[in-house]
């Protein structure tokens, strides 16, 4: 008797544990699900917790039937075993009462499943289109649109010496450009790739969608509270699958119009920054440079900062491309992409493109001498 | 004929009879299985700490890429059919399989599939590194060029998968003893039939999705590609139609012995069997038809998300129903907890809690927050490890004493079982939270928020894998003459002909003729 009892108060302590761990801190828990901050998270966290308790519940008495069996039945305590090996009755019962839970289940389940695939009614609409390892944001109402990257450093998670690095509090869940969205507003979202296939996750909203090359997928979501909220791309997507994630802050309509503005200005900016860097002529100098911090910026990742490639990514140095084909063709395919690699036409401001390739042209032994001019880019770019 | 027995390299290569080639699937089954864990191990190492400290991102993707395909192709199904060898023949009462020179061939086939396969490392752009999923486009117009290498050893395994499920098929029809009719036949070879027909419809399946990777990769078709007309999501429909009944491939025979195991264990007999021999069929009818649950999140019309969502939560059904014979088959039984007892109530138990995430993960609205998280990771361990590894290990330690003659070390084997234990629970356990937290499936980092858990489940992994060294020793102790000889029963009151019509160990020709079956 005294070692059930040791197993009975085992399993009250065990119930307690698991519960005030499940129930600690639910807004940001490191145990399970958030409620979140929709009204669709917050139904899927209360399924979610309908679902452990009552599957907690069966596997109590699962276990403690095998249990009493184990303690209760033992070689020692019964010697002589019953000979039965069927009853109808009893399997009738445990076949009809699972049966009867599991549609105590799916209904809720379905009408929830209805409610979140509903993407009718909704105020706004933005795009994403994921592609490796970035995301890109097109707010289809508001002429908005930009790419959001991971903002970590790589010194923070190149840690190859093991000394170990200095990370954030937000490390691999912070982005170069945030997503805005305004509260109490019907977001309907917009999934595509232009690679492969990835996953757009935001966890306190309960989304998570796929979006698939050649496809458009559709969603929704409507953020109750004001805030910053953190979500990765969720579906196996390459070499930096596990970097890539997003960023929204949620906002008051207010203050998203004043961002939408802000977003105009900024634009307005760029471009006519963008239009006097094509106009002028370049040294080799300013090429070399803007060209290096391009280059570090959106190349490296495949082709590595020594351009000497890895894996599948194919290296520049004493390559093909960077050495024996024209600049033009060379540019071309920097602009149009080839096979694997993304077009980064729409990605890069003529000046940009022009430094990049010249970089790529005269760094690592490369010495072809050769410059391009943001003019020139500019053409290729039409066609010509 | 009776005692006639080649020796030396030509017995293994030549050889024709089931108890050699089951021996030789175990074997092969094993290093597969060392060299899987290898790979995981390497993962656990690179994810104790945020950061990357061991791996490039790459080399990690092809580190669980390749973990998949060796556990799932090379340990765990090889297993199965090793034990199918061995046991089946003797069970049925027959001198050995229906055709024993394609049971020769299907196994020699896999030392190279599997040489293929891991001799992709040596490639430029490294081993496969699109998940043991191989998903496309990543797999296809994204793949390393060793995923030609990949898609041939695929090939290969397929053949040999068909003809071992060919083989059983045809034995268990054709050579059973007079009087064992198909409902007295033993749960394991129930199980295995099933298995066997499952193999027979799927693998075809799987072969025609890598040929069509194949032929998109090089011969310019547009299968998976949207661009030609193709559909990336197609893949996945096919890809699961094969790899949800290959989920129950993994686990149909570890039912059947528990089966044998927890009666034998018990003694007491199977409770329900003939609704045990039903339940494994609808499990495994319906598992043809819930492919989809893999695929949530992919958009598909919300009538086909409820419709998946709806079948699979029934299959929660008659595996419910295989759980409470279990448990009622010990109700009332005089229980004694030998090594293979122990880890058949592991299995059931574990089992169970990787059945009970299964139903969490069937409901659509939640498993859309579940899916491609470390809840999924947790879940489909606690189905494998504890489900198809134990029962492969309680089937060694119940069988082996038959297969060699002598008893292994029973204070060892409670050892191994005990460690085993706690270091799967701690290896996967905290894998619920990190994943119900946020952490994703598939990444070589992470935010320190799952760094405690993470730790935690290297550390198990570590144990666990060295503790399964210790089987191995428990294993070549046990064949070198172990503690003692075994008796022909070699458990008390174990049913089945092999127990009580040969002796221990098996000879080599058993049941030349046919045993009478009442
Ligand atoms: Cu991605």
């Amino acid at each position: 008797m005294s070692l059930l009892r040791k197993v009975r108060s085992g399993v009250v302590l065990l119930a307690v544990l698991l519960s005030s761990s499940l129930m600690a801190n639910p807004e940001y828990s490191i145990y399970n699900l958030r409620p979140g901050v929709t009204e669709t998270s917050q139904e899927v966290f209360d399924l979610h917790m309908l679902v452990v308790y009552i599957m907690t519940v069966v596997t109590i008495l699962v276990f403690g039937a095998m249990l009493y069996s184990i303690i209760r039945f033992r070689k020692s305590k019964h010697p002589v075993p019953a000979k039965f090996h069927h009853s109808t009755k009893l399997e009738i019962i445990w076949t009809v009462i699972p049966a009867i839970i599991l549609i105590y289940l799916a209904v809720p389940a379905g009408k929830l499943l209805l409610k979140v695939e509903d993407t009718s009614y909704s105020d706004m609409t933005i795009k994403v289109t994921g592609s490796q390892w970035k995301w890109h944001y097109d707010y289809m109402d508001n002429d908005v649109s930009f790419y959001s990257s991971l903002s970590t450093p790589r010194e923070q998670f190149e840690d190859y010496s093991r000394t170990g690095t200095e990370k954030g509090e937000n490390y691999l869940l912070e982005v170069d450009n945030e997503v805005v969205l305004p509260i109490g507003k019907k977001v309907r979202i917009l999934l595509t790739a232009d690679d492969v296939i990835h996953s757009w996750w935001m966890p306190d909203f309960a989304v998570k969608m796929d979006a698939i090359p050649g496809l458009i997928n559709e969603t929704w979501t409507k953020i109750d509270k004001p805030g910053v909220y953190r979500g990765v791309c969720a579906e196996l997507c390459g070499k930096d699958h596990g970097y890539m994630p997003i960023v929204v802050r949620a906002v008051s309509q207010d203050d998203f119009d004043k961002w939408v503005g802000q977003k105009h200005a900024e634009k307005a900016e760029a471009d006519r920054l963008a239009a006097e860097a094509a106009a002028k002529s370049w040294s080799m100098e300013d090429l070399m440079a803007d060209g290096e911090k391009v280059y570090m910026e959106k190349c490296a990742v495949c082709h590595q900062a020594n351009g000497e490639g890895l894996a599948t990514f194919p290296a520049l140095k004493g390559s093909k491309v960077t050495t024996v084909d024209s600049p033009d063709d060379h540019a071309r395919q920097v602009i149009f992409g080839k096979n694997a690699m993304p077009p980064f036409g729409d990605m890069l401001t003529d000046a940009e493109i022009a430094a990049v390739v010249t970089y790529t042209r005269n760094q690592w032994g490369n010495n072809t001498g050769q410059l391009v001019q943001p003019g020139r880019i500019k053409e290729l770019k039409a066609g010509k | 004929m009776g005692s006639h027995k080649p020796t030396g390299i030509s017995r293994w290569l030549f050889t024709t009879n089931h108890k050699d080639i089951g021996t030789m699937y175990l074997w092969f089954s094993f290093i597969m299985f060392l060299t899987g864990g290898a790979f995981a191990l390497g993962i656990r190492l690179e994810l104790f700490q945020p950061g990357l400290q061991f791996w490039d991102p790459n080399t990690f993707n092809s580190l669980t890429t390749m973990h998949g395909l060796i556990m799932v192709f090379g340990a765990v199904m090889p297993a199965f059919v090793g034990l199918a060898n061995w046991l089946i023949p003797m069970q049925i009462g027959a001198p050995d399989m229906a055709l024993p020179r394609m049971n020769n061939w299907s196994f020699w086939i896999l030392p190279f599939a599997f040489g293929l396969l891991l001799s992709s490392f040596f490639l430029p752009g490294g081993a496969p590194n699109f998940g043991w999923t191989f998903y496309a486009p990543l797999s296809t117009k994204f793949g390393p060029p060793s995923t030609d290498f990949f898609i041939f050893g695929v090939h290969l395994m397929g053949i040999s998968s068909i003809m071992g499920a060919i083989n059983v098929i045809v034995t268990v029809f054709n050579m059973r003893a007079p009087g064992m009719t198909l409902m007295k036949m033993p749960m394991f070879v129930w199980t295995w039939v099933i298995t066997a027909f499952l193999l027979i419809m799927v693998m075809p399946v799987l072969a025609g999705a890598v040929t069509m990777m194949l032929t998109d990769r090089h011969f310019g078709t547009s299968f998976f590609d949207a661009a030609g007309g193709g559909d990336p999501v197609m893949f996945q429909h096919i890809f699961w139609f094969f790899g949800h009944p290959e989920v129950y491939i993994m686990i149909l025979p570890a039912f059947g012995i528990a089966s044998h195991i927890i009666p034998t264990f018990s003694r007491k007999p199977l409770f329900g069997y003939s609704s045990m021999v039903y339940a494994t069929a609808s499990i495994a009818f319906l598992s043809f038809i819930v492919w989809a649950h893999h695929m949530f999140t992919v958009g598909m019309p919300v009538v086909g998300e409820l419709y998946f969502m709806i079948a699979t939560m029934i299959i929660a059904v008659p595996t419910g129903v295989k759980i409470f014979n279990w448990v009622a088959t010990m109700w009332q039984g005089s229980l004694t907890f030998e090594t293979p007892m122990l880890f058949a109530l592991a299995f059931v138990i574990l089992f169970t809690l990787g059945g009970v995430s299964g139903v969490m993960l069937a409901m659509t609205p939640v498993d859309k927050q579940y899916h491609d998280t470390y809840f999924v990771v947790a879940h489909f361990h606690y189905v494998l490890f504890p489900g198809a590894i134990f029962g492969t290990i309680a089937a060694v330690y119940y069988w082996l004493p038959k297969w060699v003659g002598n008893m292994y070390n029973e204070t060892l084997g409670k050892v191994h079982f005990w460690l085993s234990i706690i270091f799967v629970n701690l290896t996967f356990f905290p894998m619920h939270f990190s994943g119900l937290a946020g952490m994703q499936r598939r990444v070589p980092d992470y935010n320190m928020m799952f760094e405690d858990f993470n730790r935690m489940s290297s550390i198990g992994a570590l144990g666990l894998g060295l503790t399964q060294l210790l089987f191995f020793y428990i294993v070549v102790q046990c064949v070198r003459g172990g503690t003692g000889k075994a008796t022909g029963e070699v458990w008390e009151g174990a049913e089945g002909l092999e127990f009580t019509h040969l002796p221990s160990p098996a000879p080599y020709h058993s049941f030349d003729e046919a045993p009478e079956v009442k």
